[in-house]
């Protein structure tokens, strides 16, 4: 069996005028979390956009099992899930058809998975009710059920626990304690500390 | 491969295309006033020109062709806005780009679901336009053939220009600057076929033109608009 590696070496970022990131670099194996904090502005966003290959870096690289991702973007891709700040859904779907179709772009699910995921996340008595009626708080627990379908080895994670009430960062805990235990890797930007039930954190601060 | 990917089964390139072509069709069901606005537009302006030119029909027939055609351009373009702005706004493109997927593809069935959506019914209302013109019965299977092969083009045309825009704030300006000078040929040779259509002249080969450029789009365009979605997603 493999052993994902992250790595990323040097990076440096520009945004116009603004030199964002500063030689970043850090590096990760499977069942490991970093947390990435800093100030507003600081570059968090940033920092995760060029990890996923939604923005190039003036310099510096990241590598996936050792492997420039540039050289394969696609299969890199196919290995990450990506949650920004809004959660991708469609307000005129209901949750599960926005599952069914932002999920099954990537791989194929049944309904048995789906309604496991729903109800991991406290989305079984809401989830057939369109998008735009439920709070900030239920869209963000819908994002949280498809990251849980995805079955990626990488999670990248932009304000995760984002208009969530207390039992809801719980679940942002345990899900991702559950993706290191499965041997997977999670990269999570932060104001806020992840709750403390999640192992193996190293952290990472960006400065302003 | 790690524990965490083990037992997800990818979707295959036609699973996914099929799936975001699914979604917008629902979508726009689902939020009709949007679907409704090109075709009420489309049958505004045809049905405008005999009431501001003359009620006579041999004048309209003459016309109809330029009529129909600019018509349907304006009312392609009312809806092009809507083509990848709201996917942008929401993460979805972010989503598609990231998904591992061909972009090309997804952005494909995007344009395939907006010529679905837009394209084939201006091609099924141009016969009712037509017949408000003073067009003959026997040209409308021509017209209807036309319409719709030239809004194919007119679709993958407008995706480019739609996605060169996305990052753009009141786009719509520049939307039209940038669609309608690539959209001429598509225009011209339209107009040529609904011409000959009204006059029975052979059809073919503007029809063919017209295919020509239909397929040259479904070559090209995707690609272009991809491409410009990942620098505007940037």
């Amino acid at each position: 069996m493999r052993d994902e590696t992250l790595e990323v070496e040097n990076l440096h970022l520009w945004r116009g005028e603004r030199h964002v990131l500063r030689g970043v670099h850090f590096a990760m194996t499977r069942g490991t979390c970093l947390e990435v904090t800093g100030a507003n502005g600081s570059g968090k966003t940033s920092l995760l956009r060029t990890l996923c290959g939604l923005i190039y870096p003036e310099e510096g690289r990241v590598l996936w099992n050792g492997a420039d991702v540039r050289a394969d973007l696609p299969a890199f891709h196919a290995a990450l899930a990506y949650l920004g700040h809004e959660p991708p859904l469609k307000a005129e779907l209901t949750t599960r058809e926005n599952l069914h179709y932002w999920i099954g772009v990537r791989r194929r699910i049944d309904a048995a998975a789906m309604d496991a995921a729903l109800a991991r996340v406290g989305a079984g008595p809401w989830c057939e009710r369109l998008v735009r009626t439920l709070s900030a708080g239920q869209r963000r627990r819908a994002a949280l059920a498809g990251l849980a379908l995805l079955l990626v080895p990488l999670w990248v994670l932009d304000e995760p626990t984002t208009n969530l009430d207390a039992e809801g960062q719980q679940l942002v805990g345990s899900l991702i304690g559950e993706q290191l235990a499965r041997g997977g890797m999670v990269i999570a930007a932060v104001h806020h500390h992840l709750p403390a039930s999640v192992p193996a954190i190293t952290r990472l601060e960006l400065p302003s | 491969m790690s524990d965490a990917a083990r037992g997800a089964v990818a979707a295959s390139a036609l699973d996914a295309a099929r799936l975001a072509l699914l979604r917008d069709l629902r979508l726009a069901f689902r939020k009709r006033a949007q679907l409704v606005q090109p075709l009420a537009f489309f049958a505004l302006v045809t049905m405008l020109f005999p009431l501001a030119i003359s009620p006579e029909l041999a004048r309209l027939r003459q016309i109809a062709p330029g009529v129909l055609w600019v018509a349907a351009l304006l009312a392609s373009l009312l809806a092009l806005e809507f083509l990848f702005r709201d996917d942008a706004y929401d993460g979805t493109l972010e989503q598609y780009a990231l998904s591992g997927q061909s972009l090309t593809w997804l952005i494909f069935a995007k344009t395939a679901a907006h010529w679905l959506l837009t394209g084939l019914p201006l091609a099924l209302m141009a016969p009712l336009a037509a017949l408000s013109l003073g067009v003959p019965a026997a040209a409308l299977p021509g017209i209807v053939l036309a319409v719709a092969v030239g809004s194919i083009a007119l679709s993958l045309i407008g995706s480019i220009s739609s996605a060169l825009t996305l990052g753009i704030k009141r786009s719509g300006a520049l939307l039209s600057l940038l669609t309608l000078p690539l959209s001429l040929p598509v225009l011209i040779f339209g107009a040529r076929a609904t011409q000959l259509a009204i006059s029975g002249g052979p059809l073919l080969p503007p029809l063919e033109l017209l295919a020509a450029l239909a397929v040259l789009g479904v070559t090209l365009a995707p690609l272009a608009a991809a491409a410009a979605v990942r620098i505007s997603l940037e």
